[in-house]
């Protein structure tokens, strides 16, 4: 069990380890789903998390976004433990979950703008709004209440946050689900504009989206045996 | 500023889903009105009841309200990135608190003069009866967002939450009852009104920090 380090971009070779964890433990529900887990991100890095159903994937990208915290290890931001300043990690990331946080009641850019509103100005985030609405092709459907969108409509809405307020940290948890084929070649492509500007992505996914240059950690490789907990 | 952007969101939400709002104020004129019918319409009975049905009865609307101040945000997912904004979450909090009492501590204040009418409360009464709703209405409000936070997940959520909050909301009942009992027999009413005020000002930064710590728990 030991680190697997991120390869660095060609380009940004002279670029240090931005994003790190050590020895991570999680435990859920009294069972320790992985333990002794390291990685390590560099800027313009990207990470995927590979693995079966309930090897938790889903728990390290919660352990990596704060919201749940590691029985053990440390995750280091720039070399300094997040612990020490949760708040500044945790408004420079964005995390996309299982839940799309869409409202039904209110309308495609409505919803959009009151994300992009929490980390940019006014002005910036009605420009910005606009630009991710255009990219995941929901331009045309701003004025329609949530609540008509379907699924994969959902999915792009919620992804268009990742386009519409900056954050040098996305956090991924199988962000392709429900999503057309279009609409996936559109995610990748922001992955990669994303990493181009020196962005950090750490993706779980059961499908190979083709991103290029990743490195890779197998979350059933951390799996602890309940003989191996005694 | 993003403090703004949440009361906001959260207004114009309810807002739109207009219901939620009249439901809140019809819960507490129905649930007052009851009284009536089952102790008899005797007006100095009715009269010398009135002032505390009409808080028990704000109380117990607050309570029916406090499952949506955080539970649609916590169920989508909202809740979760509320967190990564730059916002401390007590700031989160306070501005959900906001525009909970926005939504039904208003209402309840415009409600509470109109019931005590059907009540018979002396003319005395009134001005303390609105005195009395704009220092409780708040203290409700924050209190009960610490029960609300505590049972975010739970099952039978509604019924745990009266349990955790209604003996909290105790000592508000005492001395809100008390102000406009005094004002009907004359005594003075700033004793209360201090103490209501004072309830107010410690709900004010300690029931963000507790329920802001309970959602810290339920995100996990």
């Amino acid at each position: 069990m030991g680190a697997i380090d991120c390869e660095m971009m060609p380009s940004n070779s002279s670029s240090s380890i931005e994003f790190s964890g050590a020895g991570i433990r999680c435990i859920r529900g009294e069972r320790i789903v992985f333990s002794g887990l390291s990685f390590a991100v560099a800027a313009g890095g990207a990470l995927l998390l590979c693995g079966p159903n309930g090897s938790g994937k889903s728990s390290l990208l919660r352990v990596m976004a704060g919201l749940l915290p590691a029985a053990s290890g440390v995750l280091r931001r720039d070399g300094a433990d997040i612990r020490g300043d949760p708040e500044s990690h945790r408004a420079s990331l964005h995390y996309v979950g299982h839940l799309d946080a869409v409202k039904p009641v209110l309308s495609v850019t409505e919803n959009l703008a009151f994300w992009a509103g929490m980390r940019s100005s006014d002005r910036n985030a009605a420009c910005l709004v606009d630009g991710a609405l255009d990219r995941f092709g929901l331009a045309s459907l701003g004025d329609m209440p949530a609540r008509l969108l379907s699924a994969g409509q959902r999915r792009r809405l919620n992804l268009a946050r990742l386009v519409a307020s900056q954050a040098p940290l996305w956090l991924l948890d199988e962000p392709t689900v429900a999503l057309d084929a279009v609409s996936v070649k559109t995610m990748v492509g922001c992955i990669a504009d994303h990493r181009a500007g020196g962005g950090m992505v750490v993706l779980a996914t059961h499908t190979d989206l083709g991103i290029e240059a990743a490195s890779m950690i197998a979350l059933d490789d951390f799996f602890v045996t309940a003989e191996e907990t005694k | 500023m993003i403090w703004r952007r949440i009361l906001i969101r959260d207004l114009r939400m309810s807002l739109r889903q207009g219901s939620d709002l009249a439901m809140v104020v019809m819960f507490f004129v129905i649930t007052a009105a009851l009284f009536p019918f089952g102790i008899g319409p005797e007006p100095v009975i009715l009269a010398r009841i009135a002032a505390g049905i009409v808080t028990v009865c704000a109380m117990l609307a607050t309570l029916l309200s406090l499952d949506r101040m955080f539970l649609n945000d916590y169920e989508d997912g909202s809740l979760d990135l509320m967190t990564f904004t730059p916002l401390p979450l007590e700031a989160v909090v306070l501005a959900k608190v906001g525009a909970h009492w926005l939504l039904t501590g208003l209402p309840l204040i415009v409600a509470a003069p109109v019931l005590a009418v059907l009540f018979n409360l002396p003319q005395d009464g009134y001005a303390t009866l609105f005195a009395v709703m704009v220092l409780a209405t708040p203290t409700l409000s924050l209190i009960g967002a610490i029960g609300a936070s505590l049972t975010l997940g739970a099952r039978r959520a509604g019924v745990l939450v009266s349990v955790l909050v209604l003996p909290l909301y105790i000592p508000v009942l005492i001395f809100a009852a008390g102000a406009i009992d005094a004002a009907i027999m004359g005594f003075p009413v700033r004793p209360y009104l201090l103490i209501l005020a004072a309830l107010l000002v410690a709900a004010l930064p300690l029931a963000p920090w507790a329920s802001a710590a309970a959602l810290r728990q339920s995100l996990n």
